[in-house]
């Protein structure tokens, strides 16, 4: 059973810490795609900037004195950190893409131009915060939960930390109130409508700029929200989401670009493809080593740690090659 | 004034620019810059093919830039006979044969519908294959790679052949996988074929880093030879220090620029040839191009080989001139997105664009350091004296700003120029 617990903790536990960072990062790449139908490079220094913003607001606060008990502060600011970013994309947008748009340029150039947009936050948030870590807790503390489990014989305990429980909480509700926005709201409607077919979607007299922007704040807020709950679970660092915003984009294309509920499904698909992948299977296989025709190794991983983040693009080029456009059949440009 | 003109003016500037910033740092440090900037030219020439010609959206550059590094390190560092004397050889062979038998076993059960199983079925034992497959090799090479990784430096070491058979082989090796990633990635349309792309250049950097055995990973390699005498090699001769490095490094421009200008030529002749117009159809209007008989994926996958084997060419000399391969030391912005920079800037489809950018992107890339620093040491200066304190970690702060320096840029070209400084002029017959 001890080890049951185990595999528990380092295969669901944290693939699902992973997912949900990848889905919510995932539904709001897939957003942009379905409206500008542009893969948006700059998603990843979003959520980098995102978590800034938080960082510097709990600096801020803490500065103030405002607290909340049980909650970290980093988490508190959240809303407010989301706000902002949400404000930022918009602005990013109204700076970079939309004269590119007015100008008729094709998706191609705006996906160029959102990796000048990369390369710029990017270079912004190193000149201001250098290239070193921060942490969330420098002066709080991350607390870990224990839950001990009530069978004979069982000495280890399900373990995970509060943030990871508030951040797998937060993406719940961020996936129920953006299923409940895009399925109930006019203005979701009009969305999944232009996400469809954009032209039919103008000439039915749906506002394509409302609809542009309010993609824009959705995806900033999501960012926001991602790159908080990642600088949370590990650390700060300037280049935090320039590393995860591949098998983030890989999340987007294996669930169909275009398709949010898809972007969901392959953000956890991924996590949990990751953490099974580097997991230890020799944990498991070992009680039975009596039972098995092969002796059991002493590690027996599917791939070893350093090439944990191969797994997602082995998915991706599985995905593209049996079905080119994600699980759930997404758009192309 | 005429594309021509423009041109003409421009280069000019390029060449005043490089001689004021050669004036300001010195000759050796031009000399440096110079056959960076030019090997850099060589892979902006294989993406203004790939892109400028063909369309082609590869965001793979990275990766095809470390396979040439790691080609030249394998070909031209001296032999290791520690290596060659234990049992590492026959384990690695071992290891082949089963990668070889895993191969076979794919390919059988590719086609076992000719003994009729279909279907599920068919998918199922595809999929168990793969799976038996992969563990029949990972139980070889483990132990071989633990082994070698054991005796002596730790790592194969390579073949002591000239270093330009290396530049050679880097182009093979570069050609060989971009023909598997042609053959898996080219069907998929321009966002899809970027993060395709960009995922297979990951998959090769994870790979060289943490294959010790063969790259030596993180622990890097060093000193990787020249094919031109090195400034050490002058120095013996009585030649002062500073003249050495800059008679050394003007022979290895000589190579680089050979080279160049080789390809220019050669892609050049391609472009206004019947090549050339079949690819720009291509580009232009594919489903057109289809209708008239042409084998669009098949050109396709052409153009990106040969563009590939450009950009392994150039890595190669890179890594050759900087005397140490580090696969820790690629990252996406500095080689894939600086290149990219690069052709979109110069004029994408014009080849005299695709060198201008590269020669003039490098340059801002390099200059951009030490201008910035001297700009910050400005600031700190003035902020010291309003009494505000000093600005800390300049140092670390102004290499940064280079990064931001190259969005600048691209933004300002897709906004003002976007077809770049030096456009592809396209005839018009009759």
């Amino acid at each position: 059973m001890n080890e049951l617990i185990f595999f528990f903790n380092n295969v669901i536990v944290a693939g699902i810490v992973l997912g949900s960072i990848y889905a919510v990062g995932a539904v709001g790449v897939t957003l942009v795609f379905g409206i500008l139908r542009f893969a948006h490079f700059a998603h990843g220094d979003m959520m980098t900037m995102g978590g800034f913003i938080a960082f510097l607001l709990m600096l801020g606060f803490q500065a103030m004195g405002i607290s909340v008990p049980f909650l970290p502060t980093g988490f508190v600011v959240l809303p407010i950190a989301m706000v902002l970013t949400a404000i930022v994309a918009l602005g990013l947008d109204k700076g970079f893409y939309a004269p590119l748009r007015a100008r008729g340029a094709k998706p191609v150039t705006l996906l160029i131009a959102s990796i000048g947009v990369t390369l710029m936050v990017q270079g912004l948030i190193r000149l201001v915060f250098g290239s070193g870590t921060w942490s969330f807790f420098e002066t709080e503390q991350k607390q870990l939960i224990r839950i001990p489990v009530p069978l004979e014989g069982v000495t280890r305990t399900i373990n995970f930390t509060q943030p990871q429980l508030l951040m797998v909480i937060s993406t719940a509700i961020a996936v129920i109130a953006l299923n409940l926005f895009l399925t109930r709201s006019r203005l979701g409607k009009a969305m999944r409508a232009m996400a469809d077919n954009a032209a039919l979607a103008q000439v039915s007299g749906i506002n394509v700029k409302l609809v542009v922007r309010v993609t824009w704040i959705i995806a900033g807020g999501l960012a926001a929200m991602a790159g908080v709950m990642l600088a949370l679970d590990v650390n700060l660092k300037p280049d935090l989401a320039f590393n995860i915003v591949l098998p983030i984009f890989a999340a987007a294309i294996v669930g169909g670009l275009g398709k949010p509920f898809g972007a969901i499904a392959g953000g956890f698909l991924i996590g949990f493809a990751e953490t099974a992948a580097i997991f230890n299977w020799t944990v498991l296989l070992k009680p039975l080593a009596g039972v098995l025709p092969f002796d059991v190794p002493a590690t027996l991983a599917i791939v070893p740690t350093e090439y944990k983040l191969t797994v997602a693009f082995v998915i991706l080029v599985v995905v593209l090659l049996w079905r080119p456009t994600g699980i759930f059949k997404g758009a192309s440009s | 004034m005429s594309i021509l003109q423009r041109s003409l003016v421009l280069f000019a500037g390029l060449f005043l620019l490089f001689a004021g910033v050669g004036f300001v740092l010195g000759t050796a440090n031009i000399s440096l810059l110079l056959v960076q900037s030019f090997a850099y030219a060589l892979i902006a020439l294989g993406l203004n093919i790939q892109w400028g010609y063909g369309g082609l959206f590869n965001f793979g550059i990275m990766g095809m830039m470390m396979l040439g590094g790691a080609a030249v390190t394998f070909i031209s560092y001296p032999v290791n006979p520690e290596f060659w004397g234990s049992d590492g050889p026959l384990m690695l062979g071992k290891a082949l044969l089963a990668l070889l038998a895993g191969f076979a076993l794919i390919w059988a059960v590719r086609r076992s519908d000719r003994i009729g199983i279909r279907g599920g079925w068919k998918t199922a034992l595809t999929v168990l294959a793969w799976i038996v497959a992969y563990f029949v090799y990972r139980s070889q090479i483990d132990p071989a790679a633990a082994y070698i990784e054991s005796i002596g430096s730790g790592w194969v070491g390579g073949l002591g052949l000239h270093p330009v058979l290396g530049w050679l082989f880097g182009g093979v090796l570069a050609a060989g996988v971009a023909y598997l990633v042609g053959r898996i990635c080219l069907g998929l349309r321009t966002d899809y074929l970027a993060i395709a792309t960009i995922g297979i250049s990951e998959i090769i950097r994870a790979l060289l880093k943490n294959m010790d055995w063969l790259t030596r990973g993180t622990l890097t390699v060093t000193p990787i030879s020249w094919p031109v005498p090195l400034p050490q090699d002058f120095q013996a001769t009585g030649t002062s220090i500073a003249d050495s490095f800059v008679i050394a490094r003007l022979g290895f421009l000589a190579i680089v620029i050979l080279f160049v200008v080789v390809a220019f030529y050669l892609v050049q002749r391609a472009y206004g040839g019947p090549w050339g117009r079949m690819m720009r159809a291509i580009r232009d209007n594919y489903i057109a191009a289809g209708s008239m008989g042409k084998n669009v994926t098949r050109r396709q996958l052409e153009i990106f080989i040969l563009g590939s084997v450009l950009m392994g060419i150039g890595g190669a000399m890179l890594v050759s001139f900087q005397q140490i391969y580090d696969p820790g030391s690629y990252q996406p912005i500095n080689h894939t997105f600086l290149i990219w920079v690069m052709v979109i800037v110069g004029g994408a489809g014009n080849n005299w664009g695709a060198v201008f950018g590269a020669l003039l992107i490098y340059l801002t890339w390099m200059i951009s350091d030490p201008v910035s620093q001297f700009l910050f040491n400005g600031l700190s200066h003035w902020t010291s004296q309003a009494g505000w304190g000093e600005i800390p970690d300049i140092q670390s702060r102004a290499s940064q700003m280079r990064v931001f320096v190259l969005g600048v840029v691209i933004t300002i070209a897709l906004r003002y120029a976007p077809r770049g400084l030096i456009p592809e002029m396209v005839k018009r017959n009759g």
